[in-house]
């Protein structure tokens, strides 16, 4: 519960249109998309602008309350779970696309602009965002660029990560910083924007963001390749980038997977196989039908029983959203999905593949994996029951080790969705002592009293004392 | 709200809803862009899908006790169902808000006036044909009687509510109580007989939209089908079992599935799609009736739109035709999203010579109707028609048709309220095609 002195001054900056401490509200706003994590907020507040931002920023800097911000809570690691209560900061009236530059190929958004607006915003002049996390229809571009989502496209085009030039930031003591901006070069100083891309909001509030367009691919090909195995679909992953081909998709998926996404998207996807590469190439007429045609090859002499080709753009669209719904689609089968994303280098897909099923079989637990195997990120989801407590504790002992291996593989504990709180546990494995040390001082340093998404991505109570 | 009615709603949530299915909701939040009030309310939370489960879950579990936001989330729900084909974990939104309503309704200390109102609507007038005929009746005697002339001319009319003064002015001529009575039971087919059918011909629908109904039959008729029309079918049950009164509906069910059971037909047919929605959920209703499980899913198997007979049996392959103009169609909520019925619609609208078919853009987004939503939640229900009318302007069409009488009266209300009513039209999709097919005969014979 807020103070009533501090709850009127949140009052007087936004009204009572944008300040809700209901307890639907704040029911409403006590979790995202991560499994068995919630936790109330004290309030939800919707500046209506940065100066809005600001203004809340500093009296919860004056009075050490919490900041959370959120776009549509999409994430998967907790990352906008409120546990420690304290403000829920909301970007719906800050949904403007500001600027398309055409000369620069930038756009400069707001946080509260839908990804799929962007991206469509883009094709409508001709240009390109690549990054398309599985959400990308909901999700918000603050929460990507905090979060530095991935996508399906991550194996030729990047992530989100590669595509913020610049930011507007309010730091934890309410000043704002501009950070990068339209240029292909900018060397002054520490690489800020790729400090707060990707912070989870655990150093400022991002309030306006400037993104690199790229020009609009000429053609896409989509196609799927049929496996009677794991293994031998996981090494023909492998085999294609060896042979120097990227594609801009290359994802992998497990039977059960497969069976529940036909199941619910119903386009007639092959059931009847152990696993599944969807591929997908784009580029110039004449380089994607070779590519095609050389990955095609490549799968067959990789023992694939059967490749099939998308024959329209519409047959195309129908898999990758088939596939976008996978995970969604996997909790059918079990009232609870523990989904995770280790990832490892290329090279060690079929290893990490392997080591997933064995370790899925010593503690007795169901694992389906699908994932972006192209750029060597997994997701392993755990089917289970949250009321199993017993069952419960098996599958975080699975994943401990999972953690362990794909670190061990070269590889880190997650891609994509980020720490959060729920691989806060796991983080000394890929960073080690030392790399803690490093960004509990960074986040001292932004946010000495801690108020910043607190609990996230680091815990500072350590060194609090 | 006061403390021991917040421990009855408490205490009915634990043990109404089904714990199992709010767990496979997984918060993706891929529901979030298909739900109208979410749009409305500028991506409010608490008005989407994903809010109102997590909201629900939150009184199970007891994270929240229930208050006034909580059941304004409840009431606030259209019930349109469009989260439901988008959700990759398959989540049954209109189960569980069913439930949810039972559990507040049922419980819930309401007004005198509410409670009145309520219970006269519920268990005196709809389970009853006579008394909705009798009332229907008296709307007819208003319209007929001058009446209505008066009540506009003496302005008596300015004393009730704006927009329910739109609605007496959008609600069809109803027909004279004696030709209400009078139903056929047995009706054989015109053309060549293909399929014996059993009409299920709704407490509206046989009322207020009789012509509707007639029209069904005729084409019924026409596509070569067979038709009983048992005396003793009910209201479907919908308005009760959407509004928290489980007990009336699974009443109303047992009455039906008696009703039909003994008739030897290859389907039931609608024409409401919100009926049609419900009848086709009889087989959850009463899934924990050992007695009646069975006899509900062989019910709900047969439930069949007339859209949806009427291509099977080529009914867009015969010769039908209209003035030229544009048409565009807006889908049932139920329709689509209970029953999976949308395509029939449109390929029906687009075999008539004469239409220039013209989608309108969220076609498939309810059009703020949803039974009685648009008495209890005007407000709302007017901001989702305003939006609905843009898109029908923007598709210049001269007639929108529809499937389902609650949607029919809200788009009439829509034009009314817009000034359309010289240029544009509402019509169930039966009168349209009915008219599309007897004026192609015409001219045949002619």
């Amino acid at each position: 519960m807020l103070d009533e002195t501090i709850r009127k001054k949140f009052l007087a900056i936004v009204g009572n249109n944008h300040f809700k401490d209901d307890n639907a509200t704040l029911l409403a706003y006590s979790y995202d998309s991560t499994a068995q994590f919630q936790a109330l907020p004290d309030a939800v507040i919707t500046p209506r602008d940065k100066m809005d931002v600001q203004a809340i920023v500093n009296i919860c800097n004056e009075h050490h309350i919490p900041i959370v911000p959120r776009g549509s809570g999409t994430n998967l690691c907790a990352g906008t779970t409120p546990l420690e209560g304290g403000i829920v900061l909301l970007f719906t009236h800050m949904n403007q696309i500001i600027e398309i530059d055409e000369q620069n190929l930038t756009m400069t958004v707001q946080p509260g602009v839908y990804t799929k607006d962007i991206f469509e915003a883009a094709t409508e002049v001709g240009l390109f965002y690549p990054p398309d996390p599985g959400s990308m229809h909901i999700s918000q571009i603050g929460g990507n660029i905090s979060e530095n989502s991935g996508g399906l496209r991550g194996l030729k085009y990047g992530v989100t990560n590669d595509y913020v030039l610049g930011l507007e930031v309010v730091l934890p003591n309410g000043e704002f910083i501009q950070t990068g901006g339209k240029l292909a070069k900018d060397v002054a100083g520490y690489n800020l924007t790729e400090l707060f891309t990707g912070a989870e909001g655990t150093l400022g509030v991002i309030t306006e963001a400037t993104l690199k367009l790229i020009p609009k691919p000429e053609t896409t090909k989509t196609m799927l390749a049929l496996f009677h195995d794991l293994e031998t679909a996981a090494q023909t992953v492998s085999n294609i980038i060896a042979n120097r081909i990227i594609p801009v998709t290359l994802e992998f998926l497990d039977q059960p997977t497969v069976k529940v996404v036909e199941d619910f998207a119903k386009i007639g996807l092959p059931t009847e196989a152990k696993a599944v590469l969807l591929i997908e190439q784009d580029g110039a007429h004449e380089v994607v039908e070779r590519d095609i045609a050389t990955i095609s090859t490549l799968c067959e002499e990789n023992g694939a029983f059967d490749v099939q080709i998308a024959q329209t753009q519409e047959d195309a669209e129908a898999l990758m959203t088939a596939r976008r719904s996978a995970l969604s689609a996997l909790s059918r089968l079990m009232p609870t999905t523990i989904l995770e994303d280790a990832t490892v280098p290329r090279s060690e897909i079929a290893n990490m593949v392997q080591a997933i099923n064995d370790i899925a079989k010593k503690y007795d637990i169901t694992i389906c994996t699908f994932g972006h195997a192209g750029d060597g990120n997994l997701h392993p989801t755990c089917l289970t029951d949250a009321r199993n407590e017993e069952e419960i504790a098996r599958v975080e002992k699975a994943f401990e080790e999972i953690f362990e291996k794909a670190v061990s593989l070269g590889g880190t504990i997650t891609g994509e969705h980020g720490v959060g709180v729920m691989k806060l546990p796991y983080l000394h494995l890929k960073v080690g002592e030392a790399g803690i040390n490093v960004i509990q001082q960074i986040k001292r340093a932004i946010d000495p009293k801690n108020i910043m998404n607190p609990g996230k991505i680091i815990n500072m109570s350590k060194v609090e004392v | 709200m006061k403390e021991q009615e917040k421990n009855r709603i408490q205490q009915a949530f634990k043990e109404k809803m089904d714990y199992d299915e709010l767990m496979n909701c997984t918060r993706c939040g891929f529901c979030l862009p298909s739900c109208p009030t979410y749009i409305e309310t500028g991506q409010n939370e608490v008005h989407s899908p994903r809010g109102r489960i997590a909201l629900m879950k939150g009184l199970v579990d007891g994270v929240i006790e229930p208050s006034d936001e909580v059941k304004e989330s409840i009431d606030l729900c259209l019930g349109c169902r469009a989260c439901e084909p988008v959700c990759p974990s398959g989540v049954q939104f209109g189960h569980l808000l069913e439930q949810a309503r039972d559990a507040i309704y049922q419980t819930n200390e309401q007004s005198f006036i509410e409670k009145t109102t309520r219970s006269f609507a519920f268990n005196k007038l709809f389970p009853h044909q006579n008394r909705i005929q009798r009332a229907t009746s008296l709307i007819g005697f208003y319209q007929r009687s001058g009446l209505q002339t008066i009540a506009h001319k003496t302005k008596a009319i300015k004393l009730v509510p704006k927009d329910l003064r739109a609605m007496e002015k959008v609600l069809p001529d109803v027909p004279k109580r004696k030709v209400m009575k009078q139903r056929p039971e047995q009706v054989t087919a015109i053309a060549p007989r293909r399929k014996r059918v059993a009409f299920f011909s709704g407490c509206l629908m046989d009322t207020m939209f009789l012509s509707t109904n007639d029209a069904t039959i005729k084409l019924l008729q026409y596509a070569g089908c067979d038709i009983v029309i048992p005396k003793t079918q009910a209201c479907c049950g919908a308005l009760h079992g959407h509004s928290g009164e489980r007990e009336r509906a699974m009443e109303m069910a047992k009455r039906n599935i008696e009703a039909f059971e003994e008739e030897a037909v290859d389907y039931i047919i609608t024409n409401a799609g919100g009926c049609g929605a419900f009848l086709h959920d009889y087989e959850y209703l009463l899934r924990e009736d050992a007695d009646w499980q069975k006899r509900a899913a062989d019910f709900s198997r047969k439930i069949k739109d007339i859209s949806s007979i009427l291509i099977d049996l080529q009914f867009d392959e015969l010769d039908l035709q209209v003035v030229d103009q544009i048409v565009t169609y807006q889908d049932s909520c139920h329709l689509k999203n209970g029953q999976h019925t949308f395509m029939e619609p449109r390929q029906l609208i687009e075999a008539i010579d004469g239409v220039h078919y013209v989608e309108m853009t969220d076609a498939s987004r309810c059009c703020g109707s949803a039974g009685i939503y648009n008495i209890v939640e005007s407000d709302m229900s007017m901001q989702i028609l305003d939006y609905k009318m843009t898109q029908v302007k923007n598709t210049a069409a001269k007639t929108i048709v529809t499937a389902n009488p609650g949607c029919l009266l809200q788009m009439k209300l829509g034009i009314e309220r817009e000034g359309l009513s010289d240029s544009v039209q509402a019509v169930h999709l039966v009168d349209f095609l009915l008219q599309a097919y007897e004026q192609k005969e015409e001219q045949v014979t002619t």
